[in-house]
């Protein structure tokens, strides 16, 4: 069977606009979370979010660098942040010049969850404001989801199988899940897979919050609001980002000397069936889709050492997800370490995925696993499982696992270990 | 160099991310300027609100280079 290894990472995420940058702040527990200043959140009754920053900020984002300024103009900036976290991870995977037979065989499966929202808002004011005339030529095309795929394939010319998920929230382990199959079945060699959101735009803001989704508790204290798995949690901070790998078949990978960062191995789908938001009361969904991955992997719980949790910070999530971990590990439970980075950049929706699977992978490659930030009161339910409260953790970390559920109750798991 | 002129220039650079010089009256947008079909619609459109004319789509359909956009808006604005 054709075997899939990672061997190109990009990232852009409230923590840094670069791979090194975000796992450097990930592990040294700081928090991307602020008071939302891209609009004026003042009526708002959630103030705060995990925005991607700006240039001149330490850790901020330069679009200039990997996206043309036309592009710039026309797009979303899901589609930004997903152009250049893909260019990151096909110039770490060394791919700037494929040949033509190489671009043949190689593809994009990156999605987002939402998409062109603040796009979508703003053009919605212009046709009310001044009539369809006015409406942008590039109102459609500079929002659609499937856009950093096709943007994507057209700079750097890749002509293989081009795909985009739509799965809320499990968008990003749906895209590296699916771009892996492909890989195994021979539709392609190389695939670029991940996600992105951007969706810090008062609409975006407002219907998640008006969904009770949203932390609004914490609007003085933004660096406290995401709380997983803590007694005080009431809500997600949203986030906004991309993470993108390069997924490559492993002879291919091998043949032309590349970096290996690990190997997808097992990959868990399921619905739960039951509610548009709410999780399944007994997190069955969540279950299967672990066990399934597992069961892919040829794993068994005890071979897992970090869970990468979606674990979102909402009061029902948290300990459903918990709670079925606890289920299908047993008494492996003891020997895990499993911690939610959505407690330091937010919940980047359907970028979080993806941007949680290079965590996953770093884990992997530095031997340390990052931590769950404010956890100080744990809720019942979470007693006997190492969450990794407040600060990383060096331990051994042979195997990870990687959860994202979504809206709609979709839920997606992937199993990765380190290459051979 | 005309006012109009200016300012079409600033609105092509700012739309299409060229280098100032490059906006000559003889340059044409999608040959030596890099633009699309649609990019003309957005120029059109900006130079509708910019100058508070009404470029008709057959009379936006001849306006090939930078030279055409700035005589067709020096004979139409208010």
């Amino acid at each position: 069977m054709r075997r899939v290894v990672v061997t190109g990472l990009g990232l852009v995420t409230p923590l840094g606009s670069d791979v090194e940058t975000t796992w450097k702040n990930i592990l040294a527990g700081k928090s991307g979370a602020g008071k939302i200043t891209r609009f004026d959140a003042s009526d708002q009754k959630c103030r705060i979010a995990c925005e991607v920053k700006p240039k001149d900020h330490e850790f901020g984002f330069d679009p200039d660098k990997r996206v043309d300024h036309k592009v710039q103009r026309q797009v979303d900036p899901f589609i930004v942040y997903g152009i250049d976290a893909a260019g990151q991870a096909i110039e770490d995977a060394g791919l700037e010049d494929m040949d033509e037979a190489t671009r043949l065989r190689a593809g994009c499966s990156i999605g987002s969850g939402i998409g062109g929202l603040p796009g979508i808002e703003k053009e919605s004011l212009v046709l009310a404001e001044k009539g369809p005339g006015r409406v942008s030529p590039h109102f459609v095309h500079g929002r659609l989801i499937n856009l950093i795929s096709g943007q994507v394939s057209i700079k750097y010319g890749l002509m293989g199988p081009n795909h985009a998920v739509v799965t809320a929230c499990s968008t990003g382990a749906h895209s590296i899940g699916d771009a892996a199959r492909m890989i195994r079945d021979d539709d392609a060699d190389i695939m670029l897979a991940g996600g992105a959101e951007g969706t810090i735009c008062p609409i975006g803001i407002a219907g998640f919050a008006q969904a009770r989704a949203l932390s609004t508790s914490f609007n003085d204290d933004p660096t406290k609001a995401s709380r997983p798995y803590d007694e005080a949690r009431d809500g997600f901070v949203m986030g906004e980002g991309a993470g993108v790998v390069v997924l490559e078949e492993y002879e291919h990978a091998k043949a032309r000397g590349a970096k290996i960062y690990a190997e997808v191995i097992g990959y868990g789908l399921s619905g739960d069936a039951y509610h548009v938001t709410a999780p399944h009361p007994e997190g069955s969904g969540a279950f299967r889709s672990m066990q399934m991955a597992l069961k892919k992997a040829g794993m068994a719980p005890e071979d897992i050492d970090y869970i990468n949790a979606h674990g979102t910070s909402t009061p029902l999530g948290d300990e459903l997800e918990l709670g079925a971990v606890r289920r299908l590990f047993g008494d492996a439970i003891e020997g895990v370490s499993m911690s939610s980075t959505k407690s330091a950049i937010g919940h980047l929706l359907g970028g979080a995925g993806a941007v949680e699977a290079i965590f996953c992978i770093l884990a992997l490659r530095d031997q340390i696993v990052p931590p769950t930030l404010n956890l100080d009161n744990p809720s019942a339910g979470c007693e006997g499982v190492d969450l990794v409260p407040h600060t990383a953790k060096k331990r051994e970390v042979r195997a990870v696992l990687n959860n994202s559920f979504g809206f709609g109750g979709t839920n997606a798991s992937l199993v990765m270990k380190k290459a051979d | 160099m005309s006012d109009t002129a200016e300012r079409v220039k600033k609105i092509v650079v700012e739309h299409l991310g060229v280098e100032e010089d490059k906006v000559t009256p003889d340059a044409s947008f999608i040959d030596d300027l890099g633009a699309d079909s649609l990019d003309i619609v957005e120029l059109v459109m900006a130079f509708e609100e910019e100058f508070g004319v009404e470029i008709p789509d057959d009379a936006a359909e001849k306006i090939a280079t930078v030279g055409d956009a700035n005589r067709y808006i020096e004979e139409h604005k208010g």
